[in-house]
């Protein structure tokens, strides 16, 4: 069972030490990396994704409840406990939604009563997750941007049931970010989220600050942060009722951003 | 001399994979040749060559079946491996002949299947995979887990003794193990067998002689250096 995994900190692309030395994620915790560009966020979740033991160019190594991880995890797929969701995953089957999500869960579970009650778990998470209901039969090319991210995050959470989610820049337009993370907690899972999202740094529990391909911060939010979280939740919502209103054909009023803040 | 064979067809991601392999296996200080079998065009033993200054061959299958081009010409180029001082001899070749597979027992036999394809694949694909040691799932950076793991368990029903290897051969990812078993693996004895059983036919390798090494055939052959020639009475 894995309670929790280390990064050993490296070097930088010139070779000099990186100045977090290392970093422990808990089951349960929810992690943001943040940085700009180029500055080594993808470099830093794909070496979690390879478990790295010093064989990277940056050196860091990995590890699973203190120790060097089971080579398993690295040899065969069906162990590797880290799902990754990243810009470029998409879902290629143009199966009816229901009838995709009953195969991968078949291959997950004993009997097809237990895989029945997956599929409708994963289907009530993706369409927490998204504002535009996701219906058992559409097909899964038919699915909006923001269905399709729904539904890949529910799926490798529900069915999948991955232990370590890595999401590396995946667009939050279409879902509703506050649900979500509240969803996601109840999982006890590890998430590891690449993102510009000043919402879901503030959220998470820590935040890992990268620069010319280092770690060089690691900050956890402070109580300023934690009561301006709670604004920014407001500026949310009003955003999702903003965004429902357009897409439902309404006109918005100047009263619609009237919010208490 | 170690033989690694990998087949799959145009596409799947072989040439990258094999390229990864490449730059580990000489990083470890090992020798390796490379040698492309295509039907009509090909130019990964120039790139190869250029980018890791490795000695590199291509030849052209024409009117042959690729895995009977392999057949003929394997015996010819594990010598030349052997003559340029090379420890091991990396195959890439097309595998478009679904009914053939071009691994040898004594060496390595790699399938390399895309994961973007369809989630159906392993059921087509044949004894190119069945026939395979390690079947290898490239551009999982694109697909779904959910299409990854249904992929997976198509494989392990079509091969349930192939060992499965899911990499992104862009960045590299999960490179490393594969390296391994190539690195472990036993040499290559001197009498090379191709592996499992070619289709119903009437060329000596369609009716099963499996000797690798044109010289062991008859009819339609080819070595590594000529163009395809008749021999026998
Ligand atoms: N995204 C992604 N692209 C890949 C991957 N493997 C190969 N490719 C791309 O697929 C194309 C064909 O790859 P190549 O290695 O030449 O295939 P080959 O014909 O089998 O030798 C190239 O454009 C590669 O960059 C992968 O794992 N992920
Ligand atoms: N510590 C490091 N040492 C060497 N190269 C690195 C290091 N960190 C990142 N890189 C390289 O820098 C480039 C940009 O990194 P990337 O992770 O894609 O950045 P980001 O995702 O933040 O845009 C990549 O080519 C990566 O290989
Ligand atoms: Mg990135
Ligand atoms: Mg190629
Ligand atoms: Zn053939």
């Amino acid at each position: 069972m894995i309670e929790e995994i280390s990064i050993i900190g490296g070097n930088g692309r010139n070779g000099e030490q990186e100045p977090v030395r290392s970093v422990k994620f808990k089951m349960g915790d929810v992690i943001s990396i943040v940085g700009p560009t180029g500055s080594g966020k993808t470099t830093l979740i794909n070496e979690i994704q390879l478990f790295a033991d010093g064989f990277t160019p940056t050196k860091r190594k990995v590890l699973v409840n203190g120790l060097a991880p089971l080579q398993e995890y690295r040899e065969d797929p069906s162990k590797n406990p880290v799902a990754a969701i990243t810009q470029h995953t998409n879902f290629l089957s143009d199966l009816p939604v229901h009838d995709f999500l009953t195969i991968h869960a078949g291959i997950r579970s004993s009997s097809t009563v237990q895989a029945e009650g997956i599929v409708t778990e994963t289907l009530s998470f993706a369409n927490q997750l998204t504002g535009e209901p996701i219906s058992r039969d559409s097909r899964m090319t038919e699915l909006s941007g923001g269905q399709t991210r729904a539904l890949l995050i529910a799926d490798a959470v529900v069915i999948g049931n991955s232990p370590i989610i890595l999401l590396d820049e995946i667009e939050n337009a279409g879902i509703h970010r506050t649900h979500a993370l509240d969803l996601l907690r109840k999982y006890r899972k590890i998430f590891i989220f690449v993102t510009h999202d000043p919402y879901i740094a503030l959220l998470s529990d820590i935040r890992i600050v990268m620069r010319k391909g280092m770690m060089v911060k690691v900050l956890r939010s402070s109580e300023e942060e934690r009561t301006l979280s709670k604004k920014i939740r407001i500026v949310d919502d009003v955003m999702h009722k903003l965004r429902e209103k357009i897409r439902v054909g309404d006109q918005l009023m100047d009263e619609d951003l009237e919010v208490a803040i | 001399m170690k033989l690694v064979i990998c087949a799959g067809t145009a596409t799947t991601g072989k040439t990258s994979v094999l390229r990864h392999l490449i730059r580990k296996l000489l990083a470890d200080g090992k020798t390796a040749a490379y040698l492309k079998i295509d039907v009509q065009y090909a130019d990964e033993d120039e790139i190869l060559s250029k980018e890791f200054g490795m000695p590199a061959k291509k030849t052209y299958s024409g009117e042959l079946c690729p895995d009977h081009c392999n057949v003929m010409v394997l015996g010819d180029a594990m010598q030349w491996a052997k003559r340029v001082g090379c420890e091991f001899l990396i195959v890439e070749t097309a595998g478009l002949c679904l009914r053939c597979s071009p691994y040898a027992d004594g060496g390595l036999g790699i399938v390399v299947l895309e994961a973007t394809s369809g989630m159906n694949l392993p059921r087509k694909v044949g004894p190119m995979l069945s026939l395979s040691d390690i079947a290898v799932v490239t551009k999982i950076d694109l697909v779904s887990q959910a299409e990854r793991e249904v992929f997976r368990a198509r494989i392990m029903e079509a091969a349930p003794k192939v060992w499965i290897k899911e990499v992104d051969a862009l960045r590299g990812i999960g490179i490393d193990a594969l390296v391994r078993r190539v690195e472990e693996m036993p040499d290559a004895g001197d009498k090379l067998m191709l592996r499992g059983n070619p289709p119903v036919g009437t060329c000596t390798i369609c009716v099963g002689k499996k000797d690798i090494g044109w010289q062991s055939h008859f009819g339609v052959v080819r070595p590594l250096e000529e163009q395809t020639f008749y021999r026998g009475e």
